[in-house]
Order: structure tokens, then sequence, then C-alpha cells
């Protein structure tokens, strides 16, 4: 069955602390090769029938309006995966 | 005139029954509703309480801000109705877009639970009629999503037009912006906060004064503010 990926992370310029505490982590590990460590969300909405243009638009509603806040989350990417 | 005062049960709603109490200890009637329901039973003014409904999935207050209940709440924001959101009813508020901006995870990551002063810093709302501004008052705190935070344009709206309510003092619990503890709306009916009034209303089992043990009671003006607001649009 049809999947379709939707992406889901924190804004850029919003701090977002569970990213800062897993990055705290990797430093007390000694792991000091990345910069920052950011965490977002990953949906996977499953499909009963086939995807088409109109479900792909109704896909890009939900994302901007429930999956996502828009004040402090961005949708970087919406995907179908067989 | 006999207010009556809604409070919405949502599912994880934790401080329903103590929004209640505080309403009747203000000298209104309160009257439990529910998220799954289409009615408002006729409410003069709302109360959207504190827990962690959904266990706060998706993103705190996210999914009960799209309850079918919320369909009646926003109309009677719409009307005029004053409606208060605490903690997680903030939460909602701001996710049902009732109110601007966000709130996401304590900057420290950690839950925290203190007796919190702040200054209220609009008293002219539905909420706040009863203080005056700049008025200093401790009410307890507690959560873990309390960080408020807003984008450049939004936050200067609500600097520049007076929305928000209330600022914390002394100490900022969880790195929101500017200090921020609560917003009202434009119109001032509707008003959400971190904080818990409904934690301060009896003497005994409120935060600490310079008086007496747990003697607080700073919360109760939220309340009678309502109940005020509700007479003098009657009258």
């Amino acid at each position: 069955m049809p999947t379709i990926v939707v992406d889901v992370m924190p804004k850029a310029e919003l701090l977002d602390p569970q990213g800062k505490a897993v990055q705290n982590a990797l430093h007390r590990l000694g792991v000091e090769d990345f910069g920052s460590v950011r965490i977002g969300k990953r949906f996977e909405l499953t499909v009963d029938g086939t995807v088409d243009e109109a479900l792909l638009e109704k896909v890009r509603e939900i994302a901007d309006d429930v999956l996502s806040n828009a004040v402090i989350e961005d949708v970087v990417g919406i995907e179908v995966v067989e | 005139m006999s207010v009556r005062i809604g409070v919405i049960t949502f599912p994880g709603s934790l401080d329903d029954r103590d929004a209640q109490r505080a309403i009747r200890v203000a000298g209104a009637e309160p009257v439990a509703l529910w998220h799954g329901d289409h009615d408002l039973q006729g409410v003069d003014a709302l109360v959207l309480p504190g827990g962690f409904s959904y266990g706060d999935y998706l993103r705190a207050g996210a999914i009960a801000a799209l309850a079918p209940i919320m369909s009646e709440v926003k109309d009677a924001a719409a009307a005029g109705m004053p409606i208060l959101g605490i903690c997680n009813g903030f939460q909602m508020l701001v996710e049902a877009h009732l109110l601007p901006g966000g709130l996401i995870r304590n900057a420290h990551q950690q839950f925290v639970r203190r007796d919190q002063r702040l200054r209220v810093e609009n008293a002219d709302t539905a909420w706040t009629s009863d203080f005056s501004a700049g008025q200093e008052i401790v009410i307890p705190l507690k959560n873990a999503d309390g960080g408020y935070i807003a984008d450049a344009e939004t936050l200067a709206r609500v600097e520049g037009e007076g929305l928000v309510a209330f600022r914390y003092v002394g100490v900022n619990p969880n790195g929101s912006l500017d200090d921020i503890a609560g917003l009202t709306n434009e119109r001032g009916n509707v008003v959400g906060l971190m904080p818990h009034p409904e934690h301060a209303v009896e003497p005994g089992f409120g935060p600490d004064t310079s008086a007496a043990m747990r003697s607080g009671v700073d919360g109760l003006g939220f309340f009678s503010s309502a109940i005020a607001a509700v007479v003098s649009a009657a009258a």
C-alpha cells in the first residue's frame, strides 16, 4: 500500500530544547563532530486507495493545519513511498 | 443573577474539578461541559482547564483544539464571551488560533512547579478587571511546555497592542520570550496563561504569603473579574 511521508521540523530560528539536550549528551560521550542536533517529526500516512493530485492536496492541507503548527514548525517534506 | 461558568473536560484534563471549585468559591455556578458535545449549555463564561489532554501527543493542546466542542468555543469567543485558558487550556487557545504565538518545551527541559510571581500587565480584560495594572500576584505554576514563542512580527504586535496580560517577575521559569506568562485577545474576552489561578482561591491551599503559610488567594480575582464582566454585560 502506498504511504505518504510528512516531515515536520521546528523552525530554524527557534530554539529546539530537545535537540540541544541530545547534542549535550553527544558531547558528554566525546562526539564533537556535530555543531547542532535538531529533532523533528515524521508522519506516515498509509493510503487505502491510490495516490492522486487531489489526495496530495488534501495531505498538504492536513500537514499545514494539523500535523504542524506554522508558528513553531515548518513542513519540510511530503513524499510518496510505495 | 446567578452567573454560570462552564468548565470543559477533555481526555487528560487534570484541573477541571479544581476550576469548578474555584468558580463556586468565587460565587458563581460551575457547569461541567464535555469535549465531545456540541453544547455549551447556555453558560455565561468558559474555562479551559489545565492537564495533559491526549498526553500532549502531537503538540500540547493540539488534538484538544480539534475537539467537537471547540467549534462552539470559537463561536462564543467571537461573540465576546469571557473565556479563560489555564496551562493546557492556554495551549489549546493558541493551537485554536484564538490567541497568537505558540508554546514549546521549557528551555531547561524540566517540568517546573513553583509559586510564581506575576505582574498584571493588562487589567482591562474580562478576567483581570479586579486587578490593577502593574499589580503583582503569586499563583502556582506547574508545566513542562510553558515556553512562549512567536515570530518577531507577532511579538511586536502583541507588545504594541497591549496583549500581554501577565509577565513573570523575578524568575522566568521556562524561557518565555519577553517573560510572557499570559495573553489576551484584542477584545479582552479571551485570556490564557500558564500559571494556575484556580489553585490559589482558598486560605489553607494557596501559596505562602508573608501573613501565613498557604494563605494566598490571588487567583480569586480572575473569577470575580469574569463574574463582574458577565453581570455588567447583562445589565
